[in-house]
Order: structure tokens, then sequence, then C-alpha cells
């Protein structure tokens, strides 16, 4: 029940707000963020003693067999856990600014929270499309109507873009479920296995499709850096934190173990896309001026490497990329709240305009190092104990490929230094030196992105006996 | 038998009810309760043929299929009396006429719910067509009107006689009009028969307008009446549906033949997504879009006449509801507004929020968007088209082409939600915006729960 609870939270809040007025719709928000976060550290905890107590199925479509079922494992707990932490630390952080049509935005904001908990949730095909929709459709009016001057023609391209993908999925949703014995679209009938190795093999790009848009990989990825530069920072925050962990996460519970012939032949062209994604956005992320951009980029390359490492599919790559979905989101979650303070204070987000801000917030300079450096992957960080695993799993299924994608190190140090000596080291000019320094919401905020981008990265055997339960399920269909 | 009787002796009412009430608001009332009437009426009868089916005469047989989809046309039907009911009045004088010919072309979709015989097919076809011309020019004032009407008569009896020409050669083959006796799948395909159904499939995809036979369809449902439209494009649409369906799968269906006409149609079907998309695509009035996303709508209703199975069956039936309630919920919005172009829709998000609102459901339905019954709707039917086998390609290309209907669709919805104007909009009561609400939430319940609807088949 509780699991169900996790969705009726966000979604009840969400309808309640848009009937809001003045501060009511963000404190309703932030109740409704904090209880979600409450609900998900019960669920933790009820998980870890009796697992099965979390999953809850009821009748929903008898006549096509479809059914209302939801349940949390290792890498579903955690991207819930995800998603309710950055909820909350978004609505913290953006307390006090004044949205236009507040009511709105809040309400849109958890429609999105309770769509991708639905997302990670679900334990059937159809209940699992219908929210993958879902997650997208209020993201659509965030980024439209807050969003910035291009923002009608991107978010359109960026809607298009995933409908188009998700259209795909369904075709081979269809396909699947009627090729289920018991026409059913749940978990367990479509990781039967009865499907062919020749059916799965062209399948299998029907889902690729649906989440290589959402992550996003090369060369489905134009419309990624475009939407992130548009959208309001709190949206971008979601969809870089946690709406691009749908594409990972849809891979690891319905690609590999529903089509694992079909990815088996596959992997090698999936992960040189991945590669050719890390090379390339990294690359165009040391020639970006724009704040904004520079950090879609660095997304970009990232994802490339989760998603390699997922397509290398064996336990230590799988272990690092699940690991590596929590610890990005939290870190790409703190960048962005950096630009959204920086951007707030001075209005500006060209690199060129900005330098000097440690002299003037001396406190928001240190936030950004850690986070930078927890990007780059530096040990003691988080960021660090998911890439060695990556890439030593990426290095078990082929050394070529590994060293390829181990360029993606160096090139993440290069442009994210260089960020961060242009946002805050160098020459302040007139603008800069106005910046404040951080106010006590966001020392906050930033505060617990550190706290657990260091615990994690010093101690990062909680995170790994959660997510233990989902490799040993991925891998065990082979 | 009950729907037939009832939706003919309604329309004989409202022919009378002009001489003798003279108070419009009261005509409206008189012809919403006839419908209610025949509604239950209908229902009604599905008590009494328990099981199975009941034949009258050899003509019509009623059975479970054709009841549902009777009430599935009055429902729609109900709710655009509903919403576009008063909008009658700027049409013209004579309301009770209107009302009439729309009783009268109930009684055409009954029939084509129902016919066994070819015969009752072809007058089936022909009461709908018939009212719907005089309604197209009901418009007396209006050039466009008239030549809608004209155009879509001309067109209209050509298409007949192809259809008379195909059920010639049908008797010819087999000696016999009754459909469930013709036997046609069943040894060698024979020649003049299969020409037969090749004519009447032309005939057939000119009434529900698919391509290449569309070419008529945007003038007419442009130059028609907008309120007009709203009815032919849908309910009327959905009534052809039934018959090309019916006349296909029970009496075409089997052995070597079903392959003949099931690539013809596939191409049609293929043709009329693309063009109906594409075309769509680049119109600059509202009302055209609408016509050409009805001819769009028409090809994934084609794809369960081709798929020769239980879930076509019922696709087509979720597929009439939804997009039937969709189309009117629409047009009834549309109605209201001054400006037809997609301009005139700035705005009105921050005018009238309700109707933004509301209109935006009703497009997410017609773009296929989970939890309104269109995503269901299309559900149904693609699924039907894959389980048929061999139909991969067409399933790609109808998603692909749900793809692209976004773009228009949605073009409606940035209109209204982010850009800014004024849009003029006639008066707006409280009833109307219930009945909005309403309708919005029929689309979102069968979104939900599509098994309420699926029940009964």
């Amino acid at each position: 029940m509780l699991t169900v609870l996790l969705i009726l939270i966000p979604l009840v809040a969400g309808l309640v707000t848009f009937g809001l007025k003045g501060s009511g719709p963000k404190t309703l928000a932030l109740i409704a963020s904090v209880a979600s976060l409450a609900v998900t550290v019960g669920a933790l905890f009820q998980y870890r003693t009796a697992p099965e107590s979390v999953q809850f199925s009821a009748s929903w479509i008898p006549q096509l067999g479809a059914r209302f079922s939801v349940g949390l494992d290792g890498m579903g707990m955690m991207l819930c856990l995800l998603t309710a932490i950055s909820f909350l630390l978004i609505f913290v952080v953006i307390y006090g600014r004044n949205y236009e049509r507040s009511n709105s935005f809040y309400g849109l904001m958890l429609l999105s929270q309770a769509g991708l908990t639905g997302v990670f949730t679900a334990y059937d095909a159809m209940l699992f499309y219908v929210f993958w929709e879902l997650a997208l459709i209020p993201v659509y009016f965030l980024c439209s109507l807050w969003g910035g001057e291009k923002r009608i023609p991107v978010t359109f391209k960026f809607f298009v873009y995933t409908f188009t993908g998700s259209l795909l999925m369904l075709v081979g949703i269809i396909y699947i479920y009627l090729q289920s014995p018991d026409k059913s679209f749940s978990y367990a009938s479509f990781t039967a296995g009865n499907i062919d190795a020749h059916t799965q093999s062209w399948l299998f790009w029907l889902f690729f499709a649906a989440f290589a848009i959402k992550m996003p990989i090369f060369p489905f990825h134009t419309w990624q850096p475009d939407t992130y530069e548009q959208s309001p920072t709190p949206v971008t925050m979601v969809l870089s934190g946690i709406m691009v962990k749908m594409g990972l996460f849809g891979v690891m519970r319905w690609l590999l173990p529903v089509l694992p012939k079909g990815a088996d032949m596959w992997s090698d062209a999936a992960i040189v896309l991945s590669i050719i994604g890390i090379v390339y956005a990294s690359c165009i992320a040391i020639v970006q001026s724009d704040f904004k951009r520079l950090i879609a980029y660095s997304s970009i390359a990232h994802i490339g490497l989760m998603s390699a490492a997922i397509f290398a599919n064996n336990e230590q790559s799988l272990q690092g990329v699940l690991i590596q979905l929590f610890n990005h989101g939290i870190n790409i979650i703190g960048l962005w709240i950096i630009v959204e303070i920086i951007q707030d204070r001075l209005k500006v987000k060209n690199l060129n305009d900005l330098g000097g801000i440690a002299q003037y917030a001396p406190r928001m300079a240190i936030f950004l190092v850690i986070i930078s450096l927890a990007n780059i992957g530096l040990p003691l960080t988080n960021g660090f104990i998911g890439e060695f695993l990556m890439f030593s799993g990426l290095f078990q299924f082929n050394p070529w490929f590994m060293a390829v994608a181990g360029l993606g190190i160096i090139l993440a140090a290069v442009y994210t230094l260089n960020m961060v000596q242009k946002v805050i080291f160098g020459q302040s000019n007139q603008l800069t030196e106005t910046t404040t320094d951080l106010k006590g919401n966001e020392v906050l905020v930033l505060s617990v992105i550190v706290v657990l981008i260091i615990a994690l990265g010093v101690y990062p055997k909680p995170m790994l006996d959660l997510v233990s339960s989902t490799t040993e399920l991925v891998n065990k269909v082979y | 038998m009950n729907a037939l009787i009832f939706t003919a002796l309604s329309g004989v009412v409202m022919m009378f009810a002009g001489l003798f009430v003279r108070n419009k608001q009261h005509i409206k009332f008189i012809a919403i309760a006839a419908l209610l009437i025949t509604f239950g009426a209908n229902l009604a009868e599905l008590s009494t043929i328990a099981a199975g089916s009941r034949t009258v005469y050899g003509m019509i047989t009623i059975s479970n299929f054709s009841i549902l989809f009777n009430a599935v046309a009055f429902g729609a039907t109900l709710l655009y009396f509903m919403l576009s009911g008063s909008a009658f009045e700027k049409v013209g004088e004579h309301v009770s006429d209107y009302f009439a010919l729309i009783f009268f072309i109930l009684s055409g979709i009954t029939l084509a719910a129902s016919f066994s015989s070819l015969l009752m097919l072809f007058l089936a076809i022909e009461i709908m067509s018939i009212p719907q011309y005089i309604l197209a020019g009901s418009n007396k004032k209006n050039p466009k009107s008239n030549e809608a009407s004209l155009k879509y008569f001309l067109m209209g009896s050509f298409s007949t006689g192809i259809l008379l020409m195909g059920i010639t050669l049908i008797y010819g083959a087999t000696g016999t009009f009754n459909i469930s006796e013709l036997g046609l799948g069943e040894g060698e395909v024979s020649p003049l028969a299969l020409c037969g159904i090749i004519l009447l499939a032309f005939a057939l995809s000119f009434k529900v307008s698919a391509a290449p036979f569309h070419f008529w369809t945007p003038d007419v449902y442009d130059g028609s009446p907008s309120v007009f439209t709203s009815f032919m494009a849908t309910v009327v649409k959905a009534g052809g549906f039934i018959a090309f369906i019916r006349i296909f799968h029970i009496a075409f269906a089997g052995g070597a033949l079903s392959a003949h006409w099931q690539l013809l149609l596939s191409i049609i079907t293929a043709v009329t997504l693309i063009i109906g998309n594409f075309t769509a695509v680049f119109q600059q009035s509202v009302k055209r879009m609408l016509a050409y996303s009805s001819i769009a709508q028409a090809g994934f209703m084609l794809l369960s006449v081709i798929a020769l199975n239980d879930m076509a069956t019922k696709g087509i039936i979720l597929y009439a509801a939804a997009y039937s309630v969709a189309t009117i919920g629409v047009f009834a919005v549309l109605i209201k507004l001054k400006d037809y172009t997609f301009d005139g829709f700035n705005g009105l998000a921050r005018t009238q929020p309700l109707l933004a609102v509301t209109t935006t459901i009703f497009l997410f339905s017609l773009a296929g968007i989970p939890l309104t019954a269109g995503f269901f709707a299309k559900y149904f039917v693609l699924t039907a088209a894959v389980q048929q086998g061999n139909l991969l390609w067409l399933v790609i290309v109808a998603v692909l082409c749900a793809a692209i209907s976004v773009y228009y669709y949605f073009r409606v919805i940035i209109a209204m939600f982010f850009k800014q104007g004024e849009p003029q909009t006639s008066e707006i009561t409280g009833g109307f915006k219930f009945m909005l609400v309403l309708t919005a939430a029929i689309v979102i319940i069968l979104g939900v729960f599509p098994g309420l609807l699926l029940q009964f088949i």
C-alpha cells in the first residue's frame, strides 16, 4: 500500500494545488514533498524487512489483462528515493521565488512527480506506458509556460521526439503482449522469455528508440540541450536529475530482462552509440560558453557512460550504473541549483560574463567546487565509486570500449574545471561584484547535497546492498 | 429493431414539432427527450436477445454488437444535441427540420449496424447520406454552404452508383443478397465477386473519406455550417465504418479472398494516414484542420476493417465512441469562437480557462495520449492490426502518423496556452460549461477504465 501512497500523495496534492491561491501552492508542495519523502523512507524500511509487503496489485482492465501492479525492488526503491529527495530539495530552493500563476506551476510539478514515481514502480507494461507518457505532459506545459524565449518550438520538438519514441515502444509492447502465454501485461509474463531470437532482434529497436530518445543517446539527443537551456531551472532539474533516469531505468526493467537475446545481439551497436555520445558531447561541452548548455552536454556524456555500462551488462557495470543513477541525480541537481542561484542574482548565463564570484560569495564557491569535483568523479566523492564500477565492467566486456569511453573522464575534467574557473575565479566584473552569498534555504539544500556526496563517496555500501537484488535479477535472465 | 423504429418515429415527430412549437428552445428539449427515449428503447432490447442475435425477415440482424453501437451513436448524438443544439438556431429558421434530418441519419446508422442483406446496406448508406446533403446546404445564404451541398451530392451520388454496381456484381456471382449466405470466402476466388468487392470497397471508402476518395471532405466539412460538420465528421462517419467493417468481416472474410482486399485496403489505409496527417499540418483554419484530422482518424479506423479479429470489432466501437465524443467537444468550442483560424484560439486559456482545459483534453484524446479514451481506441486498433500479422509495416506507418498528428493538435494547445491574444467568443452559458466538463469527464473516464464500455461486448 505504501507504494500506492507514493503515487497518490503528489497526484492528489498536485490536483488540489491547482485550486489554491497566494502562498498556498508552494506551502502545499513543500508539505507534499516532505510527506512523499517520509513515505519513501517508510517504504525503504518496510522493503528491507519484508520485500513482498511493498508490492500491490489490483484489477484494472480485465478485458485486456492489464492490472494496476506497482511494487519496488532495489532499483525502483532507489529511484523513488531520488525522486522524493530531489523534489523536496527543488521546492526548498525555489521557496523564495514567486512564479506567475504559481498554482499551475506547483500543480504541474507535483503531477510530474506522480508520473515519475509511477514509472519507477510500475510492474505492468500497460501501466508503465501510461505513466511514461503521463510524466511527459506536465513537463511539457511547465517548459512551455515558464521557459525562455524560444521555449515553444523547443519544448514542442522535445515532446514530438519523445512521443514518437513512446509510440514505437507501444508497438513493441503490443507485440510482446500478443506473444505472452496468458495475454497479460504483467512483468512476469513479459519476462517469460518465449520470444525467438529473430523477433527479439527487431523488437529491441522499438524499445531502444523510446529509451534512447529519453536518455538521450547520440544521435537522438538533439532535443536535449535546447530543452535544458530553455526550461525554467527547477524543471531542468527534474528533467536532468530524474527524467533522464526513466530511459536508463526503462532499459534495465523493460529491455534487458524482456528481450535478453535482442539486447545481447545489439549490445555492441548500443555501446558504440553511447560512447560516440560521450566523446562528442564532452567535446561540445568544452567549447560551450552558455552555463546551462555546458551542463546539458555534460549530462549527455554522463548518461552515455551509464548507457554503455548497462549494455555491457555484467554485474559490476550494472552495480555501477545503479548507484550512479542516484549519484548523478544528486550531483546534477546540485549544479543546477547553483546555476539557478547565479541566474536569479545576476540574470546572465554566459560564462564569459561571469568571474570572480569566489570573492563575493565564498560559500557558493565552495559548494560549486565540491559538486563539480563529484561531477568529475574524484575519489571520496559519490561520483567516483559508480564510475569506477562502470569502467571496470566495461573493461571486462571489451577493453577498447573502455579505453575510448575513458576519454570522457579526462574531457569531463577539462570542461568542468574550466567552468569552475570561469565562474568563481578570475577577474570579477561590475556585474559579478554585486553577487550576494547564499541564503539560509540555499545553504541548507546545498549542504544536504554535499553531505550526500561525501557520505556516499566514503561509504557506498548501503547503496550497493540496496541495489544488489536488482543486478541479480537482471543477470539471472542470461 | 426498437432503435430503427424509434429513430424514424422521432424524425417524424420532429417534423411536426416545427408546425406546433414556436419556441426553438422547446424544440431542442423535445429532440433531446426523443433521443433519450430512443436510447432507452434501444438498450431495452438488449435483454430480449439474451444470447446470439435475432434476424428480422432476413433483412436485418439485431445483435449485442449492433445494439451497443447504436447506444454509442445515440450517446454521442445526445452529447452533441446538448452541447451544440442551441447553435442550430444560428444556421436558419427551420430548427425542427434539422433535428428531424439528424434523426433520419440516425435511423440510417442503426440500419448500418444491423443489416444482413446487401439491399439493406444500400438503404442504410443512402438514408445516412441524403439528409447530409441537405444539412450541408442548410445555410442557404452562404455560397460556400451551397457549394458544399452540391459537391457532396454529386460526388455522393457517383459513389452510390459504384456501390450499386458492386452489389450487382456480387449478386451476379452468388445469386443472393444475404450477407451470411454469400459464401465468398470458401473455395476459389470468383473474379466477378472480387470486382464487386473492390467496387464496394471504393464506394465505402468514399463514404468514410479514405484517400484517394477524400477530396470532397475538406470542402464539404469546411463549407457546411460548423454545427453540422461536427455531426457529419463524427457519428455519421462512425456509421459508415460500422457498415464497412460488418460487410467485410461477415461476408468477405476467409480463405484466399481476404488477402486480395486486405492488400488493397492496406494501401488505402496507408495513403489515408499519410495524406490526412501531412495535409492537416499545413492548414491555417482549425475547422479545415479538423476535416483533415477526420481523414487521418479514418485511416486508423480502417486498420480495424483490415484486421479480421475480435479486437478489431471491439476497437471500432471504442474508436467510434472516443473519436466522436472528442471531436464533438472540439467543435462545440470552435462554434463558440468568432475566428476559426489557429490565431483565433490565441490566449483562450486566459479568457476562458475552462474551455481551454476541456479542449486540451479532447485534443489529447484525438492524439491518443494515455488516460484519455483516444489512447485505448488507438491501442485496440493497433493491437488488432498487429495480431493480424503481416501488417507490421502498416502499424509502424500508423504510429509515425500519430506522432505527426501531435503537431497539428498541439498547435491549438500552443495557441490557447502559450500565445497572447483576446479571442472573441459568443456568450458561454453555465449549462454549456457543465456539458463540456461532462464530456471531458467521459473522455477521461473511458480513458482510465475502458472496461466500462468493453464489458458489454
